[in-house]
């Protein structure tokens, strides 16, 4: 057996990286933190000797991207502590924002020989913790490549750099009616880079897939200061898929720096309908009647009684408040069209003897039905503090699991409001609890640690579009065996022997230590074969 | 090559891998053998079908999803899709009648290894983006999972999508998990006669830029056009591009029409209704204007914009039949039987022009002795051979098929 990257890399490791990762404990136990009650994840403890070279590291930092590019002051740090899941925090050794590939890869070059951890950062927009840094780690934040470096229309790609927010590539090739399909809530704010990290969905992924199913190629940094070139504009991949292994990696592979997406032509129009049902139950079968009767809408969105009386209360959409479930279902096309689709999607609905059935009337209605769907979460945070969830799961289950979500969370005596992608079974329970009430932090994460036990356990997964980090890390054995485990752990040493970039995210500790255990222990590579064997 | 293992089971498979790596022995990974002929030559004492592990483990039309073990055979698949109204939607190509084989026996776990999707991949994805789940066996004689049965799941890397492609090198899969489409109700095809390469190219990228979904798009040279057997088609000499729609019966009337004005500029076309477009694409998905007639078959990916000008650059050199797919995106050429296949000419122009080339029909001498996938620079190569060891560090799967160091 050989592994031959991990055996260089590894032996001068061990019984460095190792113990750390042993030794990691919660961060409220740490002495001069400071401290947070959603605390239970543990991360890894940073090294003292990284730490204790922070000024130099800072001036070697300065003089590679300059004194612009780098974060140093306290204060300025701050902004980097933590991403959307704001109950983590922990203030990283200093931030980079470097302008261009070669300063990121200059950066990296110099972390990896000096064996200082890097965490990759887009807009800091990530749910799952997916941009919190550790103490000992630089941030290297590419928000500021965020140019558009390339628009072929005729070939239907954009090349930009991966720091260009999601929302802006569409704003780009909209003036030529076309547009970059994935659309997550966050798209004003999150970076392409980010996308790319989480395989981001949104809305609209029923129709136009997810990003993974849009991105044609990347530039990528890797750990060594590597610039790789992934794709390109055409499409397939010429060897191994490996943008199919990057997209998604939660930045554990590389940096990107660039990426080429695919931007596709807009329909002639879209229009939204609104259908209510007295029972979650009718709306998920009315959801399978319409998916197997042909007709794939472009959205279809679900929202309990929770969440529509809340999204009604903050954006006057128009939603029926005396059903129990409501659907948000767009279709498109030209006018005809989407009359012809409308109509048909309302024959079946009205099999099921709906409570409210409204197509929007006008483009003012839509933006109106579509403004309050898509502010649920801002909306939601207005009355309380809450715990999105992000697991999917077979449709047929649907009613089922809502029951069960409702149950788990009176049991910890929350509430919870349910907003989800139902075409595509990606649930968003938005668990609603009071950060300032002792110990409801922990009920919340209980809770959403049982909901998404629960998406697994009737064949679903534990995220759908939002990514692991730190905050699913633990739960991913009730998905994946240790062999499942090891396959991806695997493919993580092969770009990043050292696990320097993102480190403490996505896998189980004890697991990466196992992973690194096996690396270590592995017998010296047998000699390269040359073509002549191998023929 | 006389002994061919048949697992019926993933323990079994796994019980043989494990066999095979205890004494080093490695083995040659086949589905029902149909694309043998492609890639370097396998050397390994042993086959291994995954044949015998057969069956469609799950399928729930409303949900769009359906599992099946890896042995299935293709047809099997699109007979139950088709029975609920449903397909795959990236309408995986039939190299059969181009490899000489009879067209139809391929298997679905092979579809996916190979990662080889058809015309409607310009619109609906390739056969990896429909990929939502595998279960294999890896070199290291593993049962693992990847990904699952749910349309949208970004937990853990995304190894299921990453072994697409990988021709059996990294792992033997037991089972996949994909999602599948509704049929159109209705297709129609506008074909355009006697464009030059450029201006087909320019008029499918037209076509392809409109809010009409066009689900197809293909340019056959005169010879290719000859080659024909479709009964509409059979006494045409000219070139053909062929714009595809599928939807709606109310829908393609109202885009149809939209296109012909749009394009009027390019002539005007003859039309296939319904049994005839499905014809002509069924063709197309089977190359059958290929048959295994001496020549090589090459199968290049780039970006439409400069297919004509790879091709034209090719050209110089020796005497090529092409058929654009994708737009323009994806080139098979046929060139001349020669001892390299054209590989210098054909590798330099992909190399000036942009994309990836890889050699489909050859001799086994010709694919023994120039590389058939595109060669990799230095960075990737590496990382390509780091990921062969993290699944198969004894090079037991399939070794040299894809490259000789692999």
């Amino acid at each position: 057996m050989r592994f031959a990257c991990f055996r260089v890399a590894f032996r001068p490791l061990f019984g460095y990286v190792h113990p750390r990762l042993l030794m990691a404990q919660p961060l409220d136990e740490e002495p001069g933190e400071r401290t947070s009650e959603m605390s239970s994840i543990a991360l890894p403890l940073p090294d003292p000797d990284i730490v204790t070279q922070r000024d130099q590291i800072v001036r070697d930092l300065v003089a590679i991207c300059g004194a612009d590019a780098v974060i140093s002051d306290e204060d300025g740090r701050r902004a980097f502590e933590t991403d959307a899941l704001t109950a983590y925090r922990r203030m990283p050794l200093a931030v980079v924002l470097p302008t261009s590939t070669e300063d990121v890869a200059a950066v990296l070059k110099y972390a990896k020989a000096n064996r200082i951890r890097i965490m990759p950062r887009g807009a800091g927009t990530s749910l799952c913790g997916g941009a919190l840094p550790l103490e000992d780690a630089i941030v290297v934040g590419i928000s500021k490549m965020n140019r558009v470096l390339e628009i072929d229309f005729h070939d239907r790609f954009a090349r930009v750099e991966a720091g260009i927010t999601n929302l802006a590539i569409s704003a780009t090739v909209a003036p030529e009616g076309f547009f970059y399909a994935p659309d997550p809530s966050s798209q004003l704010a999150c970076t392409l880079a980010g996308n790319l990290a989480m395989n981001s969905g949104g809305a609209h992924c029923l129709k136009y897939g997810v990003t993974t199913n849009n991105v044609l190629g990347v530039k990528m940094v890797t750990m060594d200061g590597e610039i790789l070139e992934i794709g390109g504009a055409h499409l397939d991949s010429e060897g191994y898929d490996l943008l199919a292994l990057i997209v998604g990696s939660e930045g554990q592979f590389g940096i990107i720096t660039e990426a080429t997406v695919r931007i596709l032509r807009a329909a002639e129009g879209a229009r939204p309908m609104m259908i209510g049902f007295e029972s979650s139950a009718k709306a998920g079968i009315c959801v399978a009647r319409i998916i197997a009767s042909g007709i794939i809408p472009v959205a279809i969105e679900f929202m309990d009684k929770p969440a529509i009386e809340v999204c009604e209360a903050f954006a006057k959409a128009g939603y029926p408040t005396n059903v129990d479930a409501l659907l948000i279902i767009e279709v498109e096309g030209s006018e005809q069209e989407i009359a012809d689709r409308l109509a048909y999607i309302a024959s079946i609905a009205h099999e099921l003897n709906p409570l409210a059935l409204v197509v929007s009337a006008s483009e003012e209605q839509s933006a109106k039905i579509w403004k309050g769907r898509k502010s649920a979460f801002g909306a939601l945070g207005r009355i309380a503090d809450y715990y999105c969830m992000d697991g999917t799961i077979p449709l047929a289950h649907l009613p089922h699991v809502l029951e069960q979500i409702t149950e788990i969370c009176s049991r910890y005596g929350l509430g919870v409001a349910n907003i989800f992608h139902a075409g595509d079974g990606n649930l968003h329970p938005l668990v609603m609890y009071d950060a300032n009430k002792p110990g409801d932090n922990d009920k919340a994460e209980a809770a959403g640690a049982e909901i998404l036990t629960l998406c697994v356990s009737v064949g679903g997964c534990l995220s759908g579009e939002h990514g692991i980090g730190i905050e699913k890390r633990d739960l991913m054995r009730a998905q994946f065996t240790d062999e499942d485990l090891a396959v991806q752990l695997r493919i993580k040493s092969v770009f990043d022997p050292d696990w320097l970039l993102n480190c403490g995210q996505v896998f189980p500790l004890d697991a990466v230590e196992a992973a690194m255990a096996e690396a270590a222990a592995a017998p010296p590579e047998a000699a390269e074969p040359g073509p002549a064997e191998a023929a | 090559m006389n002994d061919i293992m048949r697992p019926a089971t993933e323990w079994e498979l796994k019980s043989m891998i494990m066999a095979l790596a205890e004494r080093a022995i490695p083995v040659e990974i086949l589905g029902a053998g149909s694309k043998r002929g492609i890639g370097r030559p396998v050397m390994a004492p042993v086959a291994l079908t995954t044949g015998a592990m057969r069956g469609i483990s799950l399928y729930e039309p409303a949900e769009l999803v359906m599992s099946a073990r890896a042995g299935t055979p293709l047809s099997q698949i699109e007979v139950e899709l088709a029975s609920h109204g449903q397909m795959l939607p990236f309408e995986p190509v039939d190299l059969g009648p181009a490899l000489g084989t009879d067209a139809g026996l391929q298997t679905i776990g092979a579809v996916f290894a190979a990662n080889l999707s058809g015309s409607r991949r310009i619109a609906a994805g390739a056969a990896r983006d429909y990929l939502l789940g595998v279960r294999g066996v890896n070199g290291r004689a593993e049962i693992f999972k990847s990904g699952g049965r749910v349309m949208k799941n970004v937990t853990g890397y995304d190894v299921a999508r990453g072994l697409a492609g990988s021709w059996g090198t990294l792992a033997v899969l037991s089972e996949v998990t994909f999602k599948v489409l509704p049929l159109p109700d209705d297709v129609a095809t506008l074909v355009y006669p006697d464009l030059t390469d450029d201006l087909a190219i320019e008029l499918m990228s037209t076509a392809m830029t409109q809010p009409y979904e066009v689900s197809g798009t293909a340019h056959l040279s005169p010879t290719l056009v000859r080659r024909l057997r479709h009964k509409g088609l059979s006494k045409e000499t000219r070139s053909l591009t062929a714009i595809r729609l599928e939807n709606f019966t109310r829908s393609i009337t109202y885009r149809k029409q939209k296109l012909r004005e749009l394009l009027a500029a390019y002539g005007a076309p003859l039309e296939l209704e319904l049994e005839s477009s499905l014809e002509f694409w069924s063709e197309v998905r089977r190359l059958s204007f290929f048959p295994a007639n001496g020549t090589h078959l090459w199968r290049i990916s780039t970006t439409p914009s400069t297919a004509a000008a790879l091709v034209s650059a090719v050209r110089r050199h020796m005497r090529v039949e092409a058929f654009y797919d994708w737009s323009g995106g994806l080139v098979w050429l046929e060139t001349p039987a020669s001892a390299d296949a054209g590989s210098a000419d054909i590798r330099r122009a992909v190399a000036t022009h942009g994309g990836h080339a890889m050699l489909i029909r050859a001799d086994e001498a010709v694919r023994r002795t120039v590389e058939v996938f595109q060669p990799l620079g230095p960075a990737v190569d590496r990382i390509t051979r780091g990921i062969k060891t993290a699944f198969d560090p004894m090079r037991l799967l399939n070794p040299g098929r894809m490259y000789a160091t692999l």
